[in-house]
């Protein structure tokens, strides 16, 4: 019972994605800021996901009707677990299981593959193309992700998130050390293109291939799919809040903290996404495999120097 | 007015549909989303795909090619979709209406909800278009 109030009220479902209809309508405000524009108003994203709610779903023909319905739902579900995972761990740090950093690695990378398997499941070819590129951009981060999440885990020789917290508790947090900058700076990048956004965004291209893995979706599909975004927009940056300036929250000003450290990052990630073009998605293999993969190895390598 | 009509009048996404215009009318829809006249701020959005859609704007003159597939294009659309006809070429065929190639009018291929002519139309005129197809909606 107590488990099912966090997963769905809070830490989890209602708390994570009113955060996420807030981050989603800060995205696009900096966005219009940045391009001298003045933005939606506050309520926008929510306006959007009631509409999509209330208008008609299309299965495309040839889709396998349950998959294409249900498969979004299982992307959310996991997006929201590994938020209350996250949440949990900040909260009491006690609490989580030896590997759960593990399962938090895995569990971020479902919404993607659920993307992939209902983009292909929608019988178009620019939705192929879509998936075929996802794919190619998945394989190309989730290499630097991990080894770069691996350095705050060597730093606090445990594989608990919990005790990744405590250890930055006591000793400082793993930011401040030369194999912690260049793992987060890598993390970050990493999460932008887990997110989607513009460097890497090739698999939704609106000008190339009309919004490519999304373009069959409509009506709820388009609406889970659009909340799993949001809920995603919450869950990968307090991931990366966790492992590298993470820090225990016992009252209302540790959760501010939190909160403004979540912040930061958000702005960074919105900054890059509206500073850089579209890469291609050759480029974009080639730019993971190569440079950021030996920084990966690099800044572990420093953490389990000691550096 | 029920919730889902009120969230729809929030947040319109356009999707456009070029039937062979001369791409003057699309210049001016372009001026509507770029800073001068941001129509981010009432949620109207350019959408890649038209399942995403929730207002067709259809610029041009449908021809012997195009007419077919604005009305493939129209089918596919997730209902409710609203067709807007901007430019005198989408609503009447302007002066093309006597040309070889020209088919008919827009209205008579998909149900059009609103007209904004002018040739083309000003990003004002596009704006006062879009208000009054909101107020219709609204039931004023």
């Amino acid at each position: 019972m107590k488990y099912l109030f966090y997963y769905l009220v809070f830490p989890g479902f209602l708390f994570t994605t009113v955060l996420g209809f807030l981050s989603s309508w800060l995205d696009r405000k900096i966005t219009a800021r940045v391009q001298w524009r003045k933005g939606p108003p506050l309520l926008q994203p929510i306006y959007d996901f009631i509409k999509l709610l209330g208008k008609e779903t299309i299965i495309p023909i040839g889709a396998p009707r349950f998959l294409f319905l249900t498969l979004p739902l299982v992307g959310l579900a996991s997006a929201v677990l590994v938020s209350t995972m996250n949440w949990i761990a900040l909260f009491d740090t006690r609490s989580g299981f030896v590997g759960d950093w593990i399962v938090a690695i895995y569990l971020l990378a479902i919404p993607a593959i659920m993307l992939i398997i209902n983009a292909l499941a929608s019988a178009n070819p620019l939705s192929s193309v879509g998936a075929s590129r996802e794919i190619k951009l998945l394989l190309a981060y989730e290499l630097p992700f991990v080894i770069a999440c691996l350095v705050p885990v060597i730093k606090a020789h445990s594989i608990k998130l919990g005790e990744v917290i405590g250890f930055q508790a006591s000793n400082g947090i793993v930011l401040f050390s030369v194999s912690g900058v260049i793992a987060f700076i890598i993390a970050l990048l990493c999460t932008q293109a887990k997110l989607g956004l513009v460097p890497f965004d090739m698999a939704e291209a609106e000008t190339e291939i009309m919004a490519g893995a999304y373009i069959e979706f409509s009506g709820c599909v388009l609406a889970i799919f659009k909340l799993t975004k949001f809920v995603m927009f919450v869950a990968s940056p307090v991931f990366l809040v966790l492992l590298f300036m993470g820090n225990r929250i016992n009252g209302v000003l540790d959760f501010l903290i939190v909160l403004l450290k979540y912040l930061l990052i958000l702005v960074l990630l919105v900054l890059i996404r509206n500073t850089n073009p579209r890469l291609r998605i050759d480029q974009a293999v080639r730019f993971f495999w190569g440079l950021i993969t030996l920084l990966a190895i690099l800044a572990a390598t420093l953490a389990l120097l000691g550096y | 007015m029920d919730i889902k009509t009120k969230a729809l009048l929030k947040s319109i996404w356009v999707f456009h549909t070029a039937c062979s215009p001369c791409n003057n009318c699309d210049i001016e829809i372009l001026d509507v989303l770029t800073p001068r006249y941001d129509v981010e701020r009432f949620g109207i959005q350019l959408v890649g795909s038209i399942r995403h859609a929730d207002v067709l704007l259809v610029s041009g003159i449908p021809n012997y090619k195009t007419a077919k597939r604005l009305e493939h294009i129209y089918k596919q659309a997730a209902q409710p979709c609203l067709v807007v006809a901007i430019g005198t070429c989408a609503i009447g065929g302007n002066f093309f209406r006597h040309s070889y190639n020209f088919v008919k009018p827009v209205d008579e291929i998909v149900p059009v909800a609103a007209y904004i002519p002018g040739c083309p139309p000003k990003p004002e005129a596009i704006i006062m278009g879009v208000v009054k197809l909101i107020n219709s909606l609204k039931g004023k």
